[in-house]
């Protein structure tokens, strides 16, 4: 498609009831789908021919602990041919199993290990679902929002034992995290969103 | 009497020379074949992501020097962009003109050391000493400008640091004289080398369709044959107002692609000129005094510059609610930021996609079935660098 509009306007109406919401911003596409379409969405954009994203860039997933669906995971899709991104997104429950794009996108592989490292998120058919950049052993997954930022264990050579042992983190002073809610405004554009919401309620 | 034959298990690194940094590499041999490739990766895991949700958007940049050590702020851009972005800042020109001669300057560091290392792998010594020399020059470069040989911590949402000493553009303009004589010397020891030649055409060849499947990009793309960089698709800064060719490889395999690093380094000279030439004085980081911090001069008079530089160091600025993926074209290519903003000083998120990530996944498929002492021939071409892998 030529441009970003009609490229949403296809999408929108190729996979029709598929789409929750779609939108158009800083020059990307951003649609969120369920769970249930993965398949069928990644194959639609990768194998139209109006679309062509031929090229997964990235996955990812986002932790919103407040919510009920707690994970938000992230496809970045690009198209040479058009020249154009897009964005699919989708949320999951913590215990949810997802469908493994290994089988559309080989380089989907790695990927997918490192959300599964990261954020416990399993998948499903994938063909080595393994931990990728954590250490051998290692126990939680880190980009968890509850998940400390020293961690729980620490690695020293143990000179008794002559071999390198695991134990539970102690510092001398905790990780302090400072709270900055003041009344600065902050930046002006912030203040120029605030007055814009303000209007439309 | 029938013998039984058992393929033989080799551990390759983590300390290898050959390993580029920290790979773990086992290979499964059938005689001096490769059957199969598993890297384990993940042992310069720094969690670089979950300490960026922890600091303000200003103590993050220098987390991305740390990435691909060896072209710094080619990364710092990519952040800066995404921030840039959501804010709808504008950067003046000098200072895009400025970040766009660092990131050339990246991008040739990191040629000279991937074109030389991998020349070295396969067994010339002299290209490296003659390109680190070159290496040096420019991390004084990096260091004039910024302070630091490496980890520069220059680019900033809105401009740069600070602006560039006196001397320092003649300097890179001179730099720019001596440069191609240098790149001339390496190609007349490397690109007809009969040995070197023997090392590296035909090996490792990805078609147009892998290179797609398995998410390449940069080199390791237009090497294949595809013409796609994101400097000229997808133009950021002022790289629209530059001219600059794409080089572009025919075959796939180890040696078109060094063949395209040697003609980008030649077409980063000419990016640089062209900047340098174009360059005129002006301001160098947003005006806007609640992004950049006030000049010092101001803080000794002016409350209201001594209050903007308190809270931007402290609590530092605000990013409103929002979702963003920028890319930049690094060295080794598509460099992206996935951010996402909660209107706080702090990034809620921030996925660093590097391309080195998916370059390395498809070892397996590119060793398959090579000979032993492919494996760093290939390795080099793939161009890895493990600050930016692991994260």
């Amino acid at each position: 498609m030529n441009t970003l509009n009609e490229l949403e306007k296809k999408i929108n109406s190729e996979l029709t009831t598929k789409i929750n919401n779609s939108e158009i911003k800083h020059d990307q596409v951003y649609i969120e789908i369920d769970k249930e379409d993965l398949l069928d969405v990644i194959l639609f954009l990768k194998t139209n021919r109006d679309t062509k994203f031929r090229q997964l860039i990235d996955i990812t997933a986002v932790d919103y602990p407040e919510l009920s669906q707690r994970f938000k995971l992230v496809y970045l899709l690009l198209s040479h041919e058009f020249n154009q991104r897009i964005i699919v997104s989708y949320s999951v429950n913590e215990n949810e199993v997802i469908n493994s794009l290994t089988s559309i996108f080989p380089s989907a592989n790695w990927m997918e290990r490192e959300v599964f490292d990261m954020y416990g998120i399993n998948f499903k058919n994938h063909p080595d679902l393994r931990r990728i950049l954590t250490d051998y052993g290692f126990e939680g997954h880190p980009l968890r929002k509850d998940f400390p930022l020293t961690g729980h264990t620490e690695v020293r050579y143990s000179e008794d034992e002559k071999k390198v042992v695991n134990e539970a983190v102690k510092l001398e002073q905790n990780y302090r995290n400072f709270d900055y809610e003041s009344p600065w405004e902050g930046t002006k554009y912030i203040k120029e969103l605030k007055d814009k919401n303000e209007k439309k309620n | 009497m029938k013998k039984k034959i058992k393929n033989l298990n080799l551990n390759f690194g983590p300390q290898h020379p050959a390993a580029h940094g920290v790979l773990r590499l086992i290979l499964e041999l059938d005689g001096e074949v490769v059957e199969k490739a598993d890297p384990h990766i993940g042992l310069l895991h720094r969690g670089t992501e979950k300490l960026i949700e922890n600091k303000t958007y200003m103590q993050a940049v220098p987390y991305f020097d740390r990435l691909d050590y060896v072209a710094p702020m080619n990364q710092e851009h990519a952040f800066a962009l995404a921030i840039e972005k959501i804010l709808e800042i504008d950067v003046p020109i000098r200072a895009q003109y400025i970040r766009v001669i660092f990131c050339e300057i990246g991008r040739i560091l990191s040629h000279i050391l991937n074109v030389t290392t991998q020349a070295l792998d396969v067994g010339a010594l002299t290209p490296s000493l003659w390109g680190f020399e070159e290496r040096e020059t420019l991390m004084t470069f990096y260091e004039r400008a910024s302070g630091s040989r490496l980890h520069a911590n220059y680019f900033r949402a809105g401009g740069v640091h600070q602006d560039l000493p006196a001397g320092l553009e003649e300097d890179i303009g001179k730099f720019c004289e001596s440069f191609p004589i240098i790149i001339n010397d390496l190609e007349n020891l490397l690109t007809d080398n009969r040995i070197f030649k023997q090392r590296n055409v035909d090996i490792g060849i990805v078609t147009k369709e892998d290179a797609l499947d398995y998410s390449f990009t940069g080199v390791m793309i237009r090497g294949s044959g595809i013409p796609w960089d994101l400097r000229k698709s997808q133009p950021y800064d002022c790289y629209d107002k530059l001219e600059f060719k794409i080089p572009v490889g025919k075959n796939g395999d180890c040696y078109d692609r060094y063949l395209c690093r040697i003609e980008e380094m030649k077409e980063s000279i000419s990016i640089i000129k062209q900047c340098l030439s174009r360059m005129e004085k002006g301001a160098i980081k947003s005006q806007d005094g609640k992004i950049s911090p006030p000049p010092k001069k101001e803080l000794k008079q002016s409350m209201e510059a001594l209050i903007h530089h308190f809270k931007l160091f402290t609590e530092g600025y605000r990013v409103p609610n929002d979702e963003i993926y920028t890319a930049v074209e690094a060295p080794k290519g598509e460099f992206g930021v996935y951010l996402i903003s909660d209107g706080t000083s702090k990034p809620y998120k921030c996925k660093i996609r590097a391309p080195g990530f998916s370059h390395l996944q498809s070892m397996d498929y590119l060793i398959k079935g090579h000979m032993l002492a492919d494996v760093p021939a290939v390795l080099g071409s793939l161009d890895i660098v493990f600050g930016e892998v692991d994260r």
